[in-house]
């Protein structure tokens, strides 16, 4: 308990500096409705929101709050214009290869292109409809609420590029009202684990899809699903460790670090805390045998034994080669299993899920080497004829690598035989080509490519595929991580993991039988000798 | 057995029974039995071969064990030189093929052994042989193997791709194998003696009947009286 102290007082000043901005006019009580917004922040900030002139509203549009808040906050969006949130655009620090939402393929929906006002709702901006080009650059374009609606009641609407609701919409079968922009707009504060999550526990379209550590049910975790966000413990917020400067956020699936040997990020530091070592060090255990394994195996390999944890399944298998099925009506096929989960969808074809998951663990450098829209696949196909979507590179001899567990996902993706490259399906638009619409796979992947400016043979195929998600959150309490066993033993979790010498799981097949031959043969010797002596000695006292 | 079958010979000097494994010899022989036995248990557990041991309690009994009979074994090695008991422990090459003949085949027909017990000299030629055998080879290819693997966090970091691991791994798990072998072998000739318990008794008392010089007699009788056995 005493760790937390320091830590929620320097949350404290954090959200003090954040929030701060000029001194508001003190005669501006504004009336009663706004009075008795309480906004949660003003117990620590200096800065009281409900009582700024600027966000009385009414408030039109999203970019007509981002317009207040830039009247105090006047760097917040061009702070935010040169962060992976905006851009979906990254250089990679170690293969130097140019990532992002907009070129990195996925074993999910595949690639945004061509589907934008879905998939650039989670944009932390507004009107992204063309992904082709880079983000509409205006400042009012930045979405402030996303992040930091401290009501609850601000969502970006799944197919508006981004914006909320400003009518009553109807979104599946809900009737969505529009929030009252204003009354979020004075509610801001440090963003939340359900802000994050808006747009992070549903990657991949849905509740839990993508990630497998990452799901609704952080949004009010027990320790015993996250030791660090639970309620009922710490209770941090994912702003904890992914501490943000200048709006940039530390920790990316683009720039991993296998191995943190900067350790403790001290007050005075980069306050970058993205990783395990920031806040315990390269040694962390009492016991010194469990800190010589620090070297080699990732905290997270013992202290997530299982992901998915929370009650809600993560999707392990997306085959895309069997979507389009309709039934005898000619009405798209859609079949739930028995948990209720969608096991077929005519829009997206056979799926399978798993909860408590164990990962798969691989050596793992902290370098991806990611398929991009445009690349040609020769060479990366293995032998099996499966590719790889993300290649985790490093091994037992490289000083970097680390033992790391993985959400294995797998995949069956179209892509073009001929040309060697995946290919962009347009599943979403409200055009006579779109996959969800017509069920017409090469009309939709032919829009797709066509879109995407991308050469296509015309030949569609489909491609099995893997993907691997490093799994670092649902970090279980201490007295739950892995026991020596289940991985000193012969057949454990790292069964598959080469290069190094691990007791109880390792031996030297020959010395092993040469040894246990020699011990066999010489009690059996012993035996024979014994027995020769007892027989001896009775006919020789017999002979007396 | 009565003593009238220890009725000396002509010419023989007569047997007496004689403490000849002091109360530290006996010590450090019966805790290293206790040990090495924690050891193989908790190693060949931590190596796979039974599952009788949580791992993380084999690890813990098995370093815990291998600290102690190395300060045990540094201790003796020490007490050796001081006493001059180590050369006790130099082979005798000439006397082996008599006693290896006598265990091989006189031992099945009643003939006597070729080696008797004298207070300068404890250990028959073969027995010298293979506690050397154990104590410059087995003993140490355990010990040292077993510091290195104790000290890997110190050189991890340069064994990375190597097969610095494995081959302290191979050296401890081979030498393990030896310890067994020598120690099934060590306990089936305790066996050997006049009677089946004889030895072991007498590395519980410290007694046994040996030949004494007149000399000896006298110095003993004269000097170290508690030495002999009433």
């Amino acid at each position: 308990m005493l760790r937390g102290v320091p830590i929620r007082a320097l949350w404290a000043l954090l959200i003090a500096f954040a929030f701060a901005g000029p001194a508001p006019a003190a005669e501006s009580a504004g009336p009663a409705a706004i009075a008795a917004e309480k906004s949660k922040a003003a117990k620590t900030s200096t800065a009281d929101h409900t009582k700024f002139k600027a966000l009385e509203g009414p408030f039109a549009s999203g970019p007509e709050v981002t317009k207040a808040c830039l009247t105090c906050h006047t760097e917040a969006s061009h702070q935010v214009m040169q962060s992976i949130h905006w851009k979906w655009d990254t250089i990679s620090p170690t293969t130097g290869k140019r990532l992002g939402k907009t070129r990195t393929m996925n074993s999910f929906c595949g690639s945004p292109l061509s589907n934008e006002p879905r998939c650039t709702s989670c944009h932390a901006g507004y009107g992204w409809t063309d992904a082709r080009q880079p983000p509409p650059n205006e400042p009012s374009n930045v979405d402030c609420l996303a992040c930091h609606d401290k009501t609850g009641t601000y969502k970006k609407i799944p197919t508006d590029a981004g914006h909320p609701a400003y009518v009553e919409r109807k979104v599946g079968d809900k009737m969505v009202p529009p929030p009252d922009l204003a009354k979020v707009a004075r509610s801001v504060g440090a963003p939340g684990r359900e802000n994050c999550g808006a747009c992070h526990f549903n990657g991949g379209g849905g509740d839990a899809v993508k990630h497998g550590d990452l799901d609704t049910s952080l949004i009010k975790p027990s320790k015993e699903l996250d030791v660090h966000m639970g309620v009922d413990g710490q209770n941090m917020t994912c702003a904890t460790c992914h501490t943000f400067n200048a709006h940039i956020q530390s920790g990316s699936r683009y720039a991993t670090r296998s191995i943190d040997t900067h350790g403790k990020d001290l007050p005075k530091d980069d306050h970058d805390r993205a990783t395990c070592e920031s806040c315990h060090g390269a040694e962390p255990h009492k016991v010194s045998k469990l800190n010589d394994h620090t070297d080699r195996v990732a905290c997270q390999t013992c202290h997530i034994p299982e992901f998915a944890r929370g009650g809600v399944a993560t999707k392990t298998l997306w085959d895309w080669s069997t979507a389009g099925k309709k039934d005898a009506n000619g009405k798209p096929i859609f079949i739930k299993d028995d948990h209720g989960h969608l096991k077929y969808s005519a829009e997206k074809g056979d799926f399978a899920y798993g909860e408590n998951v164990r990962p798969a663990y691989k050596w793992y450098n902290g370098t991806i080497e990611q398929v991009n829209v445009d690349d040609k696949l020769d060479g990366r196909i293995e032998p099996n004829g499966i590719l790889t979507l993300n290649r985790l590179m490093g091994d037992a001899t490289d000083p970097k690598a680390r033992i790391w567990p993985f959400k294995e996902m797998k995949g069956k993706q179209p892509f073009d035989p001929e040309l060697k490259t995946l290919l962009v399906n347009h599943v979403f638009g409200k055009d006579d080509s779109a996959f969800w619409t017509n069920f017409d796979l090469p009309k939709a992947i032919k829009f797709g490519m066509e879109y995407a400016g991308l050469p296509w043979s015309g030949k569609i195929d489909f491609i099995e595929t893997r993907m691997y998600w490093p799994i670092t959150h649902m970090v279980a309490p201490k007295d739950k991580a892995l026991n020596c066993a289940e991985c000193h033993s012969r057949d454990g979790r790292l069964a598959g993991i080469t290069g190094v010498y691990l007791p109880g799981r390792d031996h030297f097949s020959w010395l092993d039988l040469l040894g246990y031959a020699a011990f066999g043969l010489t009690i059996l010797g012993i035996a024979a000798h014994g027995t020769a002596r007892l027989v001896m000695r009775k006919k020789t006292t017999g002979a007396h | 057995m009565s003593d009238a079958t220890l009725a000396p010979a002509a010419g023989k000097p007569p047997k007496r029974a004689v403490m000849i494994y002091s109360r530290y010899e006996r010590f450090w022989h019966w805790s290293q039995a206790l040990l090495i036995f924690i050891l193989t248990f908790s190693g060949f557990g931590l190596h796979g071969t039974h599952g009788l041991l949580p791992f993380e309690v084999a690890v813990n009994l098995h370093t815990t064990a291998a600290l102690v009979l190395i300060a045990l074994w540094a201790f003796t090695t020490f007490w050796h030189f001081t006493t001059g008991q180590w050369k006790q422990y130099l082979p005798q090459l000439s006397g082996l093929p008599a006693v290896i003949r006598f265990y091989a085949w006189g031992i099945l027909t009643g003939a006597p052994h070729p080696y008797s017990k004298t207070l300068r000299r404890k250990q028959n030629a073969l027995q010298s042989l293979a506690y050397l055998l154990f104590m410059v080879m087995i003993g140490p290819a355990l010990w040292s193997s077993g510091i290195v693997y104790l000290t890997y966090p110190w050189w991890s970091h340069w064994a990375i791709g190597t097969i610095g691991l494995p081959a302290v791994a191979f050296i401890h798990t081979a030498a393990a194998f030896l310890m067994i072998t020598f120690v099934v072998i060590h306990v089936y000739m305790t066996t050997t003696g006049k009677t089946v318990t004889h030895y072991v008794k007498t590395m519980i008392t410290g007694y046994d009947s040996v030949e004494l010089t007149a000399a000896e007699v006298a110095f003993l009788e004269e000097e170290k009286s508690d030495l002999l056995k009433k």
